[in-house]
């Protein structure tokens, strides 16, 4: 009961017409400050449910979330979430985006000038202060979804929670994003869910792998450390044995022992 | 410069005149003069055509009031028209200054003298109407707006309430204006007695009857626009911990906006046409009263002049629906969709 982010025995029924559906069933999960945790399984599994309920988007039927000693049961800046696509405000430039945020969660407490400046800084962190006055629309994903990581940061969240966050990005535009979130992640080590179906993705940037079991009444089955030293190189790994072990591991999981039966 | 002139001329409509600004900044002549002809020439000649089919339609068909007019006759009217109102303007003015000097003259005879100043009491001009007309559907038209865009707000963030508001807009969408107007009639005739009215009952039966009919189709856009938001938007909102108005302020008119606009548009240029209908029956002194005056008046020039209202409602209109079709390119966030 020490640890930062407890979740706690939670089960969640979706009601459906014939009844209610079992999605998750007694998902235990203990999370270290700092600790940056991927949640990985197929696609169905529930996984994006788990962060919903941390995020207090859904409601747990059973069980429920600790955060600092605290139950958790509606959204707020403490758990700010990345989502899959980027779902920024089309109307705000990227500067004002983030700035709506600062301004709803520490509006009261800072000064205009430091206001500015803080979602100045984090842009910058994303290396976004070059389009910072851009519209959305007018930027590619990549782009677009480095700004949603700012907006989020920006809100200094205890608990930084990811869904599928490059999923929609092509596969040398993630390299990119997922190399600068390890930067960003040494230098601030925030805590950090992440939710994900790519066993690459997991491997680098984790500290903890979560593996999902496939719905109904989804759990985690099991949990892997990942004892890689940092800062991590995605070209040293390559090669590195201690990767492939933990990335063999993790498909055999995938796609042995909860194949999904029906493609 | 001249993108800042193109995009000035897209947004209020003029986009006859682009191929005009490229070919005066010398951007490929040869393709803007095809821009031009296809843009301007085909338009243009599709009107030549069905002035040409009119002036032979009409010229068939005679009527107890003579032949119906061709678009030769109806522009001798508008000549009427408009000399009509510049002689009612004068005569106007004549009256003014009778009155001052007769009232100047009283005063020197008798500085206690008391002056009676009458406001003249012609009949209204043509443009006087289409300047009333102008004020009613607008007044009817902001009315509607007023009631739709806040109700259609809720109702689109509420299932319970959209449920419930359903069936009723379903009902009342389809009702002809002519079918509240007396009911609007007897509730004004009931409701707005003064001794010293602001507004003719005429001016606020054909402004309310407006507001009825112009009311549904932002009140269901508005409804559909909040309800179809994209749902992490809202997520986004929850987890600023944002309140409920705070959230519809910044997040769900913002997003809602072009389908807003899209119902305004569509309830103006209803309004626009109920409008006229509701002034012939009111007898508010607009556009519908001139067409049933005339058409009461019976005379060889009415059915021309009755065609010069016919068309000044259509260009009308037209100016209408192309002014908030500018607001709703100006509002609307993504700059790249195409609205017509």
């Amino acid at each position: 009961m020490d640890k930062y982010l407890n979740i706690d025995h939670v089960s969640i029924d979706f009601p459906t017409p014939n009844g209610p559906f079992r999605a998750l069933d007694n998902v235990n999960l203990k999370i270290e400050k700092g600790e940056f945790v991927s949640i990985i399984g197929h696609s169905g599994c529930g996984k994006s449910t788990v962060m919903n309920i941390v995020g207090g988007l859904y409601k747990a039927t059973e069980g429920g979330v600790v955060l600092e000693g605290r139950e958790v049961d509606e959204p707020g800046p403490d758990r700010a979430i990345v989502f899959q696509n980027h779902s920024l405000f089309p109307w705000l430039t990227c500067y004002q985006n983030v700035e709506l945020a600062v301004k709803s969660v520490f509006g009261a407490s800072r000064s205009r000038k430091e206001i500015r400046d803080w979602v100045e800084h984090n842009l910058e962190l994303v290396h976004m202060t070059h389009a910072m006055h851009k519209m959305p629309s007018e930027i590619s994903g990549g782009m677009k979804q480095r700004v949603g990581i700012a907006r989020a940061l920006s809100m200094e969240p205890k608990v930084l929670l990811m869904d599928e966050p490059f999923g929609a990005l092509d596969a040398l535009t993630r390299a990119h994003l997922q190399d600068s979130l390890m930067d960003i992640q040494a230098d601030l080590n925030n805590t950090v869910i992440m939710i994900t179906h790519d066993v690459d993705e997991a491997v680098l940037l984790s500290d903890k792998i979560v593996m999902m079991t496939n719905g109904p009444a989804a759990t985690i089955g099991e949990v892997m450390e990942v004892n890689l030293p940092r800062p991590r190189k995605r070209l040293a790994l390559a090669d590195n044995p201690d990767y492939n072990h933990y990335r063999s591991e993790v498909i055999h999981f995938l796609h042995e022992r909860h194949a999904r039966k029906v493609a | 410069m001249k993108d800042k002139l193109i995009y000035f001329l897209e947004l209020t409509g003029f986009t006859w005149f682009i191929p005009l600004v490229r070919l005066s900044a010398g951007e490929s002549p040869k393709h803007q003069m095809q821009e031009l002809g296809k843009m301007v020439g085909v338009p243009l000649f599709a009107i030549a055509v069905f002035l040409f089919l009119w002036h032979l339609g009409a010229a068939k068909v005679i009527t107890s009031l003579g032949q119906v007019p061709g678009p030769t006759q109806v522009w001798e009217q508008v000549n009427v028209l408009v000399d009509e109102h510049y002689e009612a303007r004068d005569r106007e003015q004549a009256f003014y200054e009778r009155q001052e000097q007769r009232n100047a003259a009283k005063l020197e005879k008798n500085p206690d003298a008391e002056v009676t100043i009458r406001p003249y009491t012609g009949k209204e001009t043509f443009f006087d109407q289409i300047l009333t007309s102008l004020f009613t559907v607008f007044i009817g038209f902001l009315i509607a707006t007023l009631i739709a865009v806040p109700v259609g707000i809720v109702a689109g963030l509420s299932d319970t309430l959209y449920s419930a508001l359903n069936p009723l807009i379903q009902v009342f969408k389809p009702v002809s204006p002519l079918a509240w107007l007396p009911i609007v009639t007897m509730v004004v005739s009931a409701l707005y007695v003064t001794d010293n009215p602001m507004f003719e009952k005429s001016f606020i039966t054909s402004a309310l009857t407006v507001t009825l009919c112009s009311l549904w189709p932002t009140l269901i856009n508005t409804a559909v626009g909040v309800s179809s938001i994209d749902k992490d938007l809202i997520n986004v909102a929850r987890v600023l911990r944002l309140n409920y108005f705070t959230t519809v302020w910044k997040v769900v008119i913002p997003a809602s906006i072009p389908m807003i606009f899209t119902g305004l548009r569509i309830s103006l240029g209803i309004g626009w046409m109920v409008l006229i209908a509701a002034e012939m029956l009111a007898q508010n002194p607009g556009l519908g009263k001139f067409v049933w005056d005339e058409f009461q008046n019976g005379s060889s020039s009415s059915l021309s002049r009755i065609m010069v209202a016919v068309l000044t409602i259509g260009i009308i209109g037209f100016i209408l629906d192309r002014i908030t079709l500018s607001f709703q390119k100006f509002f609307s966030y993504d700059k790249n969709a195409v609205i017509r």
